[in-house]
């Protein structure tokens, strides 16, 4: 008589992921699937394939590129588009800097993580996307703890904390009026663990530079930068090689890398289990106030 | 997190939802700190953050309950405003907590944080004892039906760790939980500040044998609230990749489905058998609650979104009229006159909530008359939809019963229901029908003495005590104890049993589910006979379903004397008591469709009284509804 659920966490996780990715594509009329190349866009992008199985994923990519790239993410999002066949829409910062809608940053932190919420609203409306899907969890930081899995963005795009809907039980409340949209977390209960044990279990491909790599990188305020053309670096700023990882994947100019040696999916679990810091440490970008993230969500930034 | 294990232990890991209540001050947040901080679930960069911000506010020590902090705007005004998610993992179990703080908006978000919980934890501050406040904790947690109940009584550091002020706690807590439909609750004395009994048992009191709270957690059953039994799946979404290949996708709400299985679909009420459960990593054999699927059917039948798939032979209510308990959630009132749109299962309908039977008190749990419905109250209404829904009662299955109300102007999400049966009031209704059931050409009588008359003679009002339970659970033992006390005292009574009226009256009824209906049927009105004549009636009738019960308490609708005592117990304890050899014969094959051991027990929702006669003795139930009658 009893058939009892023989679940474990991640599978609880990915049954409650999947249920969100075929709410979005019931409720909405142009879902697009927030891509950045990092662990959780792809964690999203596999949940979407189990969801729509043996049918392709019924909504294209979207990828806010600022244009200061580390190649191995680049290269990767083009194979699995190719692979899968999907579409693959790409909202340039470099465009939005050249059409005057956003100021370069200048000095040694100058980033172009802030400019990206503006390319990315922009790229949304162009399109008429009415749900984008993003791989933000709960865990990552303070001001996501309340976060719901259907965000209600008003016509500006911009989320206000104070007037967002309850949500009870699985009913996903989508309605909208014309011109607003919503941000929509599959993988909000998620925690960086779970995403790592996750892709362990599934076997799921990730770009290399999450696995300890030779880089040459410098140290600014505690943070090891990679070394790229796009950031300025100081006079006292000495570039070395160490063997690193990444433990996020964004902007090349604001995300940290780690000092690690491990090469397969087993050693990164294990130092993800025996981390002292948060994943989010190591960007630069949030360390600049203690309320950088919020301020960047309510303006639209995730 | 350090102590999360990597020699793939998470793999065999679950998953435990809960939810942390208390009022302001209780130490909820010290203690939600606590858990994060013991189980080693806080990072180094986390730990700096709240140093530097205890520091720079001029605290002493570290303040764990910023750790659980959330946006800027609180941070400055020192308060939580909303529910917020939490996470922590031991190597045993993940965790997540819905945090909700007990400020003004509290019935919202306590609701919206239980609506997804296995467990509640209820603070309370042991130099103060249980507050309006806790009670409306433990309200609500039995309205949404949250499987498991934890009393934490907090800062027993600042009553000498003394077991009496702990015990006294316990007394209060449970004498008022007497009134609630709630299961299993567990007391623990803690000191979120000092650690006392969170994580390690506490050194400070020897007294106390039972397991810490992180323990408890970690121990618990985690799908209790599972509906197992009756198989549904609300079509989320059709895939449809080619001419030869349709899935209908959605994820498993209750009971169970395999290849071969008879299926229906609703509305349609066309049927078909299920060919395939398709998942991308291979079809399943069989596809539980919660499980995420896509199911192809032998048949090519229309079906689409917001529709149903259930079984040939268990089949849900299928009904646009019905009554539920609504909370609402937004500053602007519930309009009766407006149209709102109800979102249930996958369905979004147009509805109107015409009908506000009473608002429930949630500090007092009394009945008050009502008009209109205010943000955080609760109160009992009757809606009508544009269509019909395929709808369980929620205490029997949560995911079929849960609704949300959307108003159309804002598109917000301004209310949250929990369907309790089809209206009494729509037309085919079985209850209503079987209440006006009249012999052609016969006129209603008034009684030549009325009842009121009698009771003035008496002394005493009349009243019905409805006892419910599975067999073995103690509903004679108790009544006929109850009796007796009343006898004494010079009451009216009579005490009306299923296996007396089994003989005569109703011997012509066997046990089939029609059959009991029709038993419940009479004795209802034969109870309604003896409280016109002013007795005290008790009446012990397993009375297995909710819907026959609804029927009973429907004769006594505008008398406040029908009073409904469930009385429970392990299913363990009365199959051992078996008093009259029920099990034993069902056990042998003698006997089958015995409630409580192979048919099924709708336990009531909102009875007045429950007592579980594991955790109390005959004397003291007995007490307990004297006390309720007096
Ligand atoms: N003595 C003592 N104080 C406590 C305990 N738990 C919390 N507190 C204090 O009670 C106050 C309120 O705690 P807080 O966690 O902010 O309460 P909340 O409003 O329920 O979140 C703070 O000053 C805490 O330090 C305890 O176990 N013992």
């Amino acid at each position: 008589m009893t058939a009892l659920r023989s679940q474990s966490h991640l599978k609880e996780l990915e049954d409650e992921g999947i249920y969100i990715m075929r709410e979005v594509a019931a409720q909405f009329e142009r879902p697009v699937l927030l891509f950045s190349g990092g662990k959780d866009s792809i964690v999203m992008f596999h949940l979407a394939l189990k969801a729509f199985y043996p049918g392709k994923v019924p909504f294209p990519l979207m990828h806010v590129d600022t244009g200061h790239n580390f190649s191995e993410t680049i290269e990767f999002r083009d194979r699995l588009v190719e692979k899968y066949g999907v579409d693959l829409i790409i909202g340039s910062v470099q465009e939005s800097i050249d059409e005057g809608r956003v100021e370069e940053e200048t000095g040694p932190d100058a980033s172009r993580n802030a400019l990206q919420t503006v390319t990315l609203l922009d790229t949304l409306k162009k399109h008429q996307v009415d749900a984008a899907l993003g791989g933000g969890r709960r865990d990552e930081e303070k001001a996501r703890a309340k976060e719901r899995f259907f965000s209600h963005r008003d016509i500006f795009g911009q989320w206000d904390p104070k007037n967002q809907r309850p949500e009870l039980w699985n009913l996903y409340n989508g309605r909208k009026k014309p011109g607003e949209n919503f941000r929509v977390f599959p993988i909000s209960n998620w925690t960086e663990m779970d995403v790592w044990q996750y892709i362990a279990q599934e076997e799921i491909e990730i770009p290399s530079i999450y696995f300890a790599h030779e880089r040459r990188v410098f140290n600014r305020r505690g943070v090891w930068l990679a070394d790229t053309e796009f950031i300025n670096k100081m006079d006292d700023e000495e570039v070395i090689t160490k063997v690193v990882r990444f433990r996020t994947i964004g902007d090349a100019t604001c995300t940290g890398a780690v000092v690690s040696e491990a090469s397969n999916m087993e050693d990164i679990i294990q130092e993800v289990a025996s981390a002292r810091e948060t994943e989010r440490g190591t960007r630069h970008d949030d360390k600049r106030s203690e309320t950088a993230m919020e301020d960047r969500k309510k303006q639209g930034y995730f | 997190m350090s102590n999360s294990n990597t020699d793939n232990a998470y793999l065999n890991m679950d998953m435990l939802r809960f939810t942390t209540a208390g009022s302001v001050d209780d130490g909820k947040s010290t203690l939600i700190g606590r858990l994060l901080y013991d189980s080693k679930s806080i990072f180094e960069d986390q730990m700096e953050a709240i140093e530097k911000t205890s520091k720079s506010s001029g605290e002493e020590e570290v303040n764990l309950a910023l750790l659980t902090d959330g946006l800027k705007a609180e941070r400055e005004q020192k308060i939580t405003i909303d529910v917020a998610y939490r996470y922590f993992a031991t190597p045993k179990r993940k965790f997540i907590i819905a945090d909700t703080p007990g400020h003004t908006q509290y019935t919202r978000n306590m609701v919206t944080g239980a609506s997804t919980a296995d467990l509640a934890i209820i603070l309370v501050d042991a130099s103060k004892g249980i507050l309006t406040q806790s009670r409306r904790h433990a309200f609500i947690s039995s309205l949404l039906r949250i499987p498991h109940l934890v009393v934490a009584v907090n800062k027993m550091d600042l009553v000498d760790y003394n077991e009496s002020v702990f015990d006294e706690i316990v007394k209060d807590f449970e004498e008022f939980a007497r009134k609630l439909d709630v299961s299993d609750v567990t007391f623990i004395p803690i000191s979120a500040l000092k650690g006392d009994n969170v994580v390690d048992k506490s050194e400070n009191m020897s007294w106390y044998n039972g397991s810490t709270l992180l323990h408890h957690l970690e121990t618990v059953k985690v799908d209790a609230a599972d509906n197992v039994l009756d198989f549904r799946f609300p079509v989320q979404y059709v895939i449809r990749p080619g001419m030869h290949f349709r899935g209908f996708s959605g994820q498993v709400a209750s009971g169970h489905v395999r290849p071969g299985d008879e299926i229906m679909a609703l509305p349609s009420g066309i049927s078909s058998k299920v060919k395939e459960l398709v998942t991308r990593d291979g079809n399943l054999e069989i596809a539980n609650p919660r499980d995420s699927v896509a199911i192809t059917l032998e048949d090519e039948i229309d079906i689409s979104r917001g529709d149903m798939i259930v079984r040939k032979d268990n089949v849900p209510t299928i009904r646009n009229e019905f009554e539920a308990f609504l909370c609402w959630m937004n500053e602007r009132e519930l309009d009766v006159t407006k149209q709102y749109i109800l979102q249930h299962t996958s369905r979004q309908v147009q509805v109107f909530i015409e009908e506000i039977y009473y608002r429930m008190n949630v500090d007092t749990l009394s009945r008050e008359d009502a008009h209109e419905l205010k943000l955080n109250e609760i109160g009992r209404v009757r809606l009508k939809t544009s269509q019909s829904l395929f709808f369980d009662p929620y205490q029997i299955n949560q995911k079929t019963g849960s609704f949300i109300i959307i108003d159309p102007t804002t598109n917000v999400t301004v209310g949250a229901g929990m369907i309790r049966a089809g209206s009494t009031r729509s037309k085919n209704v079985d209850v209503e029908e079987a209440k006006d059931l009249v012999s052609p050409n016969v006129t209603w009588e008034p009684w030549n003495i009325s009842r009121q008359e009698r009771e003035h003679r008496n002394g005493h009002r009349a009243k019905v005590l409805w006892f419910t339970g599975i067999s073995g659970a103690g509903k004679s033992t108790i009544a006929k104890v109850l009796e007796q006390k009343l006898w004494e005292q010079k009451k009216q009574t009579i005490l009306l049993d299923g296996d007396q009226v089994r003989h005569g009256l109703n011997g012509d009824l066997g046990f089939s589910a029609k059959d009991r209906k029709e038993n419940i049927r009479r004795v209802g009105h034969l109870a309604r006979l003896f409280f016109e004549h002013g007795n005290i009636v008790l009446c012990t009738f397993i009375s297995p379903y909710a819907n026959d019960r609804a029927f009973v308490r429907s004769l006594f609708e505008e008398e406040p004397d029908f009073i409904e005592v469930h009385i429970t117990c392990d299913p363990k304890t009365a199959q051992e008591r078996d008093p009259k050899g029920l099990y034993a014969r069902a056990a042998a094959g003698e006997i089958t469709g015995l409630t409580g051991y192979d048919a099924e027990y709708e336990a009531p929702m909102s009875a007045e009284i429950t007592i579980n006669t594991d955790k109390m003795s005959v004397e003291k139930a007995v007490a307990a509804i004297m006390e309720m009658i007096a």
